[in-house]
């Protein structure tokens, strides 16, 4: 392998956060965080039970309460205009206030507003609510043969159905994944103003300003125009802020009933039921081979949990379709119904799911067969897809297992289980493969040169941390040739020229493009000024001010060619693990952990480090901690915090290694870079899992894997 | 508390530690008013004048100093100093991750040390030096620990960096940030979910091993 080191990101080469000095001195502004003249604070109150109907609310306490303006319930909130419509679908989005049903422990059945946080959070405990109980169901385990098959979705069915059974070598095992909360640092937030009856200006955490001015104008009937989201800063969502949820709904109708700015920011416990979490999931694995180890046939089921008012589906199985080659290939998917609030894709999402039960799937096989499994995935690469059979735009997954093995020191590994220690802990070493869809969509971005030679890029645009506006800054420096400090971004603002929701790995490839469009197009445009091939010896500065320009303004609109329709497109990261077991008590300890990415060209070195070793650090609580826990018995969270829903912490993390293939993909986009917001996640529990059992022999197949599964 | 002298005394005025204090007008409105009321009294009520007059006898004096400018308050006994910082005096860097003292997102300085806010009452801060986000940089010069988080890319979306810079500062004044391990058990009251923490580390020690003071 040559050269790994030149390979290998440093954590401090490349370009710093372009908005790093706003972060580091407490002047970036959050979406709680804007002070408009006026400011009413809304508190919701949750229901206390899990099914059922409310019988009477006494909301007299509360609203006698000091400082309190309203208390809004299903009997007195003025209607949402948008949701006087029937349904058009059967299941749909909760509504809220809309009746006196009761679907879900938590679910908000009162607002309160007061002029203080301290007076609208107290007075929200003075509302007394009678319900009439009903059954209800909460446990997906007890549940998974009510399960049925999502609306629009088929079965898939490659080649034969369920042709592991009767391969010379097999496995067939259960996996669970339990529910798990994005939990990001900031809680969910909204402050509404509206100006006059139909215009409204919200500063909103959101993973797409155009997302939430489209969901807000379609609630309250305006025109979308007249919907202005404000976001340029988001604390973390990890998909939790892709939608919107029905706290920003109730935020801006008390705002219009009161005709005040109401600011409604989540408590932590409502972080895990006013908006969404990965789904606790049911997989069975079946995998057949022949003695060498050549993949026979595949067969892939799943059920996820969902609301009882709306279907959430997620692509749990496409990952085994996908993956490996395989002439026999079958994925059942089956959704469950229960009283719980609606999940929502969660970093990497179904494929972080599915990668459990393929690649500790894979882990097992390769025992059944005594092969090692990085030798078991290369038998079995795909070099074309399996699904369409097209070809890759480009994929060097090889190279990153080989990448991987090296810098985890793969060779000290002993297949045999439990069979290494090291001061007295058990040693293992395990891997998993990850892979998620490389995207590119359509975004429209404003590149203005100044006549003192700074360049503005203006889009639409949110970052939600992994550091977009430095990577746009990353490609137009680059472009431009336009030193990284002259240059300046502006995104999450809906005002701004459109491009997408931050979500699915893609912004990089989407926005990124629209960047270097913009950036050559005005280079043209200079080239032409300036009368010469390639502008001369002028600089652009002195360009504009030879034809006394104040600036130069270009705004482009960039999207896929249809060229690219003919290749599969995807990103790939092989994610390894050491690990130690303490024999006695069960506890797990990340040694080290190497996570390669092969998604194209890397624009920015620095941040695109820090995406990774994140995604390994969320698949890590994935793997050994987080378990969202309901007492069935009651139907209610009973870890809705921080202190009871553990997520990795400083102790729990060692030095993490992020490494990179850093080859180009030629037809994803100018740049030939792939996302990688997902891949850093997905495959890391399998890994971890796998390493356990490498450590102990003992197979963990319900995560997560908490010292007392192995005691 | 080793210090109590700063804290406000007691009030020591009847009607504030009456609960039913709201009423009082109402209630002698109710009395009087069998033995012809004064006209105004009944007004006072209706116009929820009691709890305005009750609203001025529930709130508190705090002085305190923030980054070293100081301030008068008035403030309920019940708010804490997160969101005294946040909500009255719009210093927004100080954030706020849970409300429940399990994620040091709010972490400031009180008289040196860390403290979390959203578990300090802000009158349990009267008459000491509270330094938060906003006040760890001379004027433009970053902090030596903002400039190692900035080079170390100590954080993503940026929101427990606050908590994380400020709990930095301590660890290594705190003398807990002599090997990798310590500031990993030192550090690890401050949550980052978007998982900065080997950067946190490396720009702590940095800093440590620069010997720049702090
Ligand atoms: S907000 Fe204070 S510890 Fe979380
Ligand atoms: S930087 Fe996002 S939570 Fe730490």
């Amino acid at each position: 392998m040559e050269n790994i080191k030149k390979r290998k990101a440093s954590a401090t080469e490349g370009l710093d956060r372009v908005d790093g000095r706003l972060k580091v001195t407490g002047k970036a502004k959050y979406s709680a965080e804007y002070n408009t003249k006026g400011l009413v604070y809304g508190v919701l109150a949750g229901s206390t039970i899990t099914s059922g109907t409310i019988k009477t609310i006494d909301a007299k306490a509360a609203e006698n309460a000091p400082g309190v303006l309203a208390v809004y319930t299903y009997l007195n909130s003025p209607k949402i205009p948008g949701y006087q419509d029937p349904p058009t679908q059967p299941k749909g989005p909760f509504r809220i206030f809309d009746d006196n049903k009761i679907y879900f422990n938590g679910q908000p059945v009162a607002l309160v507003v007061a002029d203080t946080f301290e007076r609208a959070q107290y007075a929200a405990t003075l509302i007394k609510v009678a319900y009439d109980k009903a059954s209800f169901q909460t446990d997906l385990k007890s549940n998974i043969s009510a399960g049925v098959s999502p609306r629009n979705g088929k079965d898939y069915v490659k080649g034969q159905e369920d042709a592991y059974k009767t391969a010379p070598v097999k496995i067939e095992q259960e996996y669970i994944l339990p529910t798990d909360v994005h939990n990001p640092m900031e809680l969910h937030t909204i402050i509404a103003n509206w100006d006059g009856d139909d215009k409204l200006t919200v500063w909103d955490k959101t993973q797409g300003v155009l997302g939430t001015q489209r969901s807000i104008a379609q609630a309250f009937k305006l025109d979308p125009k007249n919907v202005h989201v404000i976001s340029p800063f988001v604390g973390g969502a990890f998909g939790a802020a892709l939608r919107t949820w029905q706290h920003e709904i109730a935020a801006v109708m008390a705002a219009k009933a009161l005709k005040k700015p109401v600011k409604l920011v989540l408590s932590r416990a409502e972080m895990f039921t006013a908006v969404g979490y990965r789904p606790y999931t049911w997989q069975k694995m079946g995998l057949g081979a022949t003695p060498d180890g050549k993949l026979v046939g595949i067969t892939h089921e799943a059920s996820g949990q969902t609301s009882m008012y709306e279907d959430f589906t997620e692509g749990t199985v496409n990952i085994s379709q996908l993956m490996y080659a395989c002439p026999n290939v079958n994925t059942r998917y089956r959704l469950v119904s229960l009283n719980v609030n609606t999940p929502t894709p969660m970093r990497g999402p179904g494929e972080a799911t599915g990668a459990i039960a393929l690649e500790c799937g894979m882990d097992e096989l390769a025992y059944a067969l005594n092969m090692d499994p990085i030798d078991l995935r290369v038998v079995n690469h795909a070099d074309t897809d399996p699904q369409t059979g097209k070809p890759y735009s480009s994929k060097f997954l090889k190279d990153a297992y080989q990448l991987g093995a090296d810098a985890i020191g793969w060779k000290n590994r002993n297949r045999k289980p439990a069979s290494v220690t090291e001061n007295g802990w058990l040693v293992g070493y395990g891997m998993g493969t990850g892979m998620f869809g490389a995207y590119r969509g359509a975004a429209t971005v404003l590149a203005r040169l100044l006549a003192d030679g700074t360049l503005d890029l203006e889009t639409a645009v949110t970052d939600i941390g992994p550091g977009t506006g430095t990577a746009m800054t990353n490609i137009a420096s680059e472009v431009m040739g336009v030193a990284a400090d002259k240059i300046s971004v502006k995104i999450g603002d809906s005002a701004l020229p459109p491009s997408p929701t931050q979500g699915g790995s893609s912004v990089t490839s989407t926005v990124g493009s629209a960047v270097n469009d913009a950036c050559v197009q005005l280079k043209e445009k200079l080239k032409e000024l300036s009368g010469t091939a390639e502008g001369g010896n002028l600089s652009y500065a002195q360009i504009l001010q030879a034809h006394n320009l104040p600036q130069l303004e270009v705004t482009v609109t960039s999207k896929s060619s249809p060229e690219a329709a003919k290749y599969a497109m995807y990103s790939w990261s092989v994610h390894f693990m050491k690990v130690l077991v303490h024999p006695t008590t069960g506890v797990v300890k990340v040694d080290k952990a190497v996570s390669v990415a092969d998604c194209g060209t890397i624009v920015s070195p620095k941040t695109a480090r820090s995406q990774i070793i994140g995604g390994t650090i969320m698949g890590t609580g994935m793997g050994l901690m987080e378990e969202a826990v309901i007492d069935h018995r009651y139907g209610r969270l009973v870890n809705n915090d921080f202190a009871n829903y553990h997520v990795p912490i400083q102790a729990d993390i060692p030095q993490l290694e992020a490494l990179f293939v850093n080859k180009p993909d030629p037809y994803i986009n100018p740049m030939g870079a792939k996302g990688m917001g997902e891949i850093a996640t997905i495959g890391v529990a399998a890994a971890l899992a796998n390493a356990v059992f490498n450590a102990t022999g003992k197979r963990v197949r319900d995560l997560p894997i908490t010292p007392d599964k192995l005691i | 508390m080793e210090n109590n002298n700063n804290l406000p005394e007691p009030d020591t005025r009847p009607d504030v530690k009456d609960p039913s204090r709201r009423d009082f007008l109402k209630k002698s409105a109710l009395i009087t008013a069998v033995a012809l009321t004064p006209a105004h009294a009944v007004k006072a009520a209706e116009k929820h004048m009691d709890e305005r007059i009750a609203e001025a006898f529930e709130k508190m004096p705090l002085s305190l100093e923030i980054n070293g400018a100081p301030h008068n308050l008035m403030v309920e006994p019940r708010s804490t100093l997160l969101d005294i910082l946040r909500e009255q005096l719009d210093l927004t860097g100080t954030k706020k991750g849970c409300d429940l003292g399990q994620c040091g997102a709010c972490t400031v300085h009180v008289d040196g040390h860390r403290v979390i806010s959203c578990l300090t009452l802000g009158i349990m801060v009267n008459g000491k030096k509270v330094t938060t986000i906003e006040g760890l940089a001379k004027g433009d010069q970053l902090h030596p620990m903002q400039e190692a988080f900035l080079k170390h890319d100590g954080f993503q979306c940026g929101y427990c960096t606050p908590g994380q810079i400020m709990s930095a500062v301590a660890c290594i004044r705190e003398g807990h940030a002599n090997s990798e391990h310590e500031i990993r058990e030192y550090m690890s009251g401050n949550i980052c979910r978007c998982g900065a923490y080997p950067n946190i580390v490396n720009a702590i020690q940095e800093v440590k091993e620069g010997g720049l003071p702090v």
